[in-house]
């Protein structure tokens, strides 16, 4: 496999009140151009970190992350975000939200035209053609979440970045921008790192899961493979032994060998 | 016991008989508020203005009614018949002339009202921007914090000596005490809100990689207007405040300096005039900077 996005060795250091904390170490992934994986791990075991390396949001201790044979160094809209609380702008419309990032990515080397095009085709792509006027406090918990991914798509980025996008949704609302994105892959194949902690999701959308160690310190522990083959239809899955057996693989990484130490 | 009784009377115009039965078996009083009580809308609607509007009107009667009680007692307090027949006559010509010391209540306010403009408005140009510089950049903050801890604090009236030697008038010298008090409120909170926009808006910022302007534009100014609108809000306040005190120090026109007039000429009616028409061009300045702030404010359109 040729990586597409590698990140090497990265560790990161946070300090607090004079002390220094270890909050990730050693961490290697290799992502294919394309591929889409998941990191899962229990909560504060560092998953959010890693993906803020990426984003160029968080700096490395020791190690670095490398895009497309460039090194990150700094945020960048070529690493579109698309963030846990939506972080949509609450006084620019669902259209403004997006035009914003738009504007910023092509509006130097586009018309007015092409931007307003890229802007308007983005909406439709998550399906809110209809609300692109409403304000982000008029919308829908996953509205909101789809404004965020038409948001960061709409930047045409090399690696799409999710910071447990669907986590603050309830479960219907949830498996619907699931398959919704599903849906996107399928047409666009973006390069993805999302993070979760929902087994299903993580099975179900990606190609390979990277499973982490808990925190202080945690560290990539397993990297599962999931050949599932797509298009995924989650009805099909829930009776797939196949399915079943790369889900109790993740369950027993997470219950068995890395119990969280502090909840039960 | 009154309350059973209309609860009887209730269920029998109830259109569904089977509630009434429900209620009989109950072995607890039913509290009146839970009755299903639905006479028209309008009635409601009277009803609750009414709730609005009563406590309000009862206060102000109140006051009014020891006001004139007291008057009964005194020597020199005007009771509120004699007040309002003064005021009367002294608002059926608000805007008369009769030479710089001799000036209708009207030119009075508009006067103090115009320092304030001027005061605020200047206050408001330096203040804001500089809030604006303070909330983004800490460095500058904190050589700032320390001027601004020790100024604060000062009575705006200390500071008409020093604009009256700066500017050898009384006029600019009004102008620049109202300035001084009005400009701290503007400042500290246009840096508080710019010091607190969410660092998830700023995340974008950063992924977007936006120019420090478009930031300013699009980020920092609207995500701090309420704060600003606030601190606007509250220099006025104690613009109005001052200005009246200030007026008094340095004379000319002025509703300040007109009350302190009558107090020379000993006409209480005026006095008290004076007092209440503070008051109100104050509440009406501030519910004005409510509406406004209500206006910009993401948070509530």
């Amino acid at each position: 496999m040729t990586a597409y996005l590698e990140i090497d060795n990265v560790s990161v250091v946070f300090k607090a009140r004079g002390k220094s904390f270890v909050a990730v170490r050693d961490v290697d992934i290799k992502v294919a151009q394309g591929e889409f994986v998941t990191i899962i791990g229990h909560s504060g075991c560092g998953k959010s970190t890693v993906l803020n390396v990426i984003a160029g949001l968080v700096d490395a201790a020791r190690g670095g992350a490398v895009l497309a044979g460039r090194e990150i160094d700094g945020p960048s809209p070529e690493r579109a975000v698309v963030f846990q609380n939506h972080s949509l702008l609450p006084w620019l419309s669902c259209y403004g939200n997006v035009h914003l990032a738009v504007q910023r990515v092509f509006g130097n080397v586009e018309s007015k035209a092409q931007v307003a095009d890229r802007t308007q085709a983005a909406l439709a792509l998550v399906g809110l053609t209809h609300a692109k006027d409403k304000r982000p406090n008029e919308i829908s918990g996953g509205m909101k979440q789809r404004v965020g991914i038409a948001r960061a798509l709409a930047m045409e980025p090399k690696v799409l970045l999710m910071d447990e996008p669907f986590g603050a949704l309830d479960a219907l609302t949830r498996a619907n921008l699931q398959d919704a994105l599903m849906d996107i892959q399928a047409k666009s194949r973006n390069t993805v790192v999302m993070i979760t902690h929902d087994v299903d999701e993580a099975v179900l959308l990606s190609d390979r899961v990277v499973m982490m160690t808990n925190g202080p310190a945690a560290t990539v522990g397993e990297v599962l493979d999931i050949d599932l083959p797509r298009p995924r239809h989650r009805l099909q899955l829930a009776t797939d032994p196949r399915h079943h057996a790369l889900r109790a693989d993740i369950l027993r990484f997470l219950h068995e060998r890395q119990r969280h130490p502090v909840a039960a | 016991m009154p309350s059973r009784l209309k609860l009887v009377r209730d269920n029998q115009t109830e259109p569904m008989p089977d509630a009434v039965p429900a209620n009989d078996a109950g072995t607890r009083p039913v509290p009146a508020l839970t009755l299903p009580a639905a006479p028209s809308r309008a009635a409601a609607i009277a009803r609750s203005s009414l709730a609005a509007v009563l406590p309000p009107l009862i206060g102000v009667s109140t006051l009014i009614l020891i006001w004139a009680l007291v008057a009964q007692g005194s020597d020199y307090l005007p009771g509120p018949r004699a007040t309002l027949m003064s005021a009367i006559e002294l608002f059926s010509d608000p805007f008369y002339s009769r030479g710089p010391n001799d000036q209708g209540i009207g030119w009075n306010l508009l006067a103090s009202l115009g320092r304030v403009a001027q005061g605020f408005g200047m206050a408001a140009l330096v203040g804001i921007p500089l809030g604006f510089v303070l909330g983004r950049f800490a460095m500058i903050n904190a050589a700032f914090q320390p001027i601004v801890s020790l100024l604060r604090p000062v009575s705006p009236l200390a500071w008409l000596p020093i604009g009256l030697a700066v500017f050898q008038a009384a006029n600019p010298a009004a102008i620049f005490t109202i300035f001084i008090c009005s400009i701290w409120p503007m400042l500290l909170n246009t840096a508080l809100g710019v010091a607190s926009v969410p660092q998830d808006y700023l995340n974008v910022a950063r992924v977007l990689r936006l120019s420090e302007w478009t930031v300013f534009t699009r980020i920092l100014l609207p995500a701090s207007i309420p704060y600003v609108l606030t601190g606007a809000k509250l220099a006025l306040g104690i613009a109005w405040l001052s200005i009246v005190a200030s007026e008094m120090l340095t004379g000319g026109v002025g509703i300040g300096f007109w009350l302190w007039d009558e107090w020379n000429n000993l006409n209480m009616e005026h006095i008290l005039i004076a007092i209440i028409v503070i008051g109100v061009v104050g509440l009406a300045i501030e519910q004005g900077m409510n509406l406004i702030a209500k206006r910009f404010d993401y948070r509530s359109n």
